[in-house]
């Protein structure tokens, strides 16, 4: 264990200093709100000769993308941060990266996608990025925004895994909110990643390979399987990263961040920032005796199903809160609801009152009292046996 | 040809190359892509020039040369675009030796109808 200096920084400034600690080889980005304030302070780190990175200042998110897989298939380590429609334009070059094995780690800070134009959070952008092979991490804060930077990176660049990683926080929230922020020693974070020697690389000349290359009908389908395997197996791999990283950071790393769910006959489950207003609120009620709890899965992608089912099953209701919603899925429900239900039905979990509530998209505020009518709800679905509306709104003009 | 370098088309998902990337260099040469071809070149020998245009201009390197001379198509990679049929400069006098017509030195034919009289 080493110890952490603190220090007041909001969650963008949190992730530039790991990157900065990190000292990738290669950082590609095109400044989007509100992932601007990473790129822009990690730029002044390359500037200041801080650190030894490569800065390439392209002219757009698809150039952002395309030269981090370039610069990660020659070989270098690979890091990079976008946003919302920044996300959207990386769109087939995200793929790309996954599907040729390039281990790049990409700070998103969510925002909403266009359009109506709107440059608050929700987690519209990376949710949509959910099946384009990226590992996905999602922080509550911006200290697990930096921690969950530092283990995506060893996580990315196992020999084993071989993946992208998006790192993802809460857009202004998270990534503007001014909070206490936990910085390992630069050596620790510099002896944890290790250095990175990739097994094939372009600018490996004794070793000539070829990449991207046609991949016909007799051999796509193979990589496809074995791209899918890999992350189907990589639940242990993460796990031991972070534990690792717990014992070193001394902060808790769990795959689902659980509060009250030992007894909970309610519980909510909800992604990033809004977990931290949900904790708040149970740790209210239950000392009013209430047997309330929230889980909060860090990890999104590989999707943590058995553990999420083992968490909630002897619930007498619980609600899933989806910062997105999947347009056109059965009745508008929300990516992280579509998920967990069909982990509860394939687990023969199918007498679980669920509902989902989607909230707070275009940075709508999503307050405690809102909260509080969704465990009230919940109550009366569990003593009504009535689940009512599948999908809800919460925070929404009625 | 090298059959050890190309692609296996035997292996399992688990031994497929991570990523698709390719760590022998020049095994295109071992992946067979003629059976793309729906259109055959065919050159009359007798009344080719030797300019060599069509060997310049293949795109897929399917024009064998020995000794300084055209010598024959490489079937197994000729994808049968007809860029040499188009490039070939010089029209002949007599019948074409296999199609029997008029026009250029090399000459396209349907694979479907295609006979090999060698065979």
């Amino acid at each position: 264990m080493v110890a952490s200096q603190f220090m007041p920084l909001d969650g963008a400034n949190a992730v530039s200093q790991a990157m900065r600690q990190i000292n990738p080889d290669v950082v590609a980005a095109y400044p989007i709100t509100p992932q601007t304030a990473v790129v822009q302070n990690f730029s002044q780190y390359v500037a200041d000769g801080i650190v030894d990175t490569e800065f390439v200042p392209v002219e757009s998110e698809h150039a952002a993308m395309s030269a981090c897989v370039g610069a990660s298939a020659a070989g270098a380590r690979v890091m990079t941060a976008t946003s919302a429609n920044g996300l959207a334009l990386m769109w087939e070059v995200l793929y790309i990266a996954s599907g040729l094995r390039l281990p790049i780690v990409m700070t998103v800070v969510n925002r909403a996608l266009s359009s109506p134009l709107n440059i608050h959070c929700d987690h519209s952008d990376s949710m949509g990025a959910r099946d384009s092979g990226w590992l996905q991490f999602y922080a509550e804060s911006g200290q697990e925004a930096y921690d969950n930077t530092i283990k995506s990176l060893r996580i990315a660049e196992s020999k084993d895994l071989l993946l992208p990683v998006m790192s993802c926080q809460d857009g202004f929230i998270t990534g503007h909110g001014v909070e206490r922020v936990g910085l390992l020693p630069d050596e620790a974070v510099r002896e944890f990643v290790g250095s990175y020697e990739p097994e094939l690389s372009l600018l490996d000349t004794d070793n000539p390979i070829t990449v991207g290359a046609w991949d016909f009908t007799d051999h796509y389908f193979e990589h496809k399987r074995q791209q899918t395997e890999v992350m189907n197996a990589s639940m242990a791999l993460i796990e031991s990263v972070c534990q690792e990283y717990e014992q070193l950071s001394e902060r808790p790393q769990p795959i689902l961040d659980c509060y009250g769910m030992d007894d909970a006959e309610y519980a909510i489950i909800v992604l990033s920032s809004t977990a931290g207003t949900t904790r708040s609120l149970v740790r209210e009620m239950r000392a009013e005796g209430k047997k309330v709890g929230v889980l909060k899965p860090r990890l999104f992608r590989p999707f943590p199903a058995t553990q999420i089912v083992d968490c909630i099953k002897n619930c007498k209701a619980v609600a899933v809160m989806d910062r997105a919603i999947s347009f056109g899925a059965h009745k508008g429900m929300g990516p992280l609801f579509t998920d967990i239900t069909s982990a509860l039905y394939v687990a023969g979990e199918c007498d679980l009152p669920v509902v989902n509530y989607i909230y707070g998209l275009g940075g709508r505020d999503t307050t405690p009292p809102m909260i509080a009518t969704v465990f009230e709800d919940l109550e009366k679905v569990a003593a009504t046996g009535d689940r009512g509306d599948l999908v809800r709104y919460v925070g929404l003009r009625g | 040809m090298t059959d050890n370098k190309g692609p296996r088309m035997d292996k399992p998902w688990r031994e497929v190359q991570r990523g698709g990337i390719v760590v022998e260099s020049g095994n295109s040469v071992a992946y067979i892509t003629g059976t793309w071809r729906t259109l055959r070149p065919l050159r009359d020998m007798e009344q080719c020039t030797q300019c060599l245009i069509c060997w310049i201009m293949c795109p897929d390197s399917a024009i064998t040369v020995e000794d300084g001379k055209v010598a024959e198509f490489d079937y197994d990679h000729c994808k049968g675009c007809g860029i040499c049929m188009e490039r070939c400069p010089v029209n002949i006098r007599e019948p074409h030796s296999h199609t029997g017509e008029l026009g250029k030195v090399i000459q396209m034919v349907s694979e479907s109808t295609f006979v090999d009289e060698n065979e």
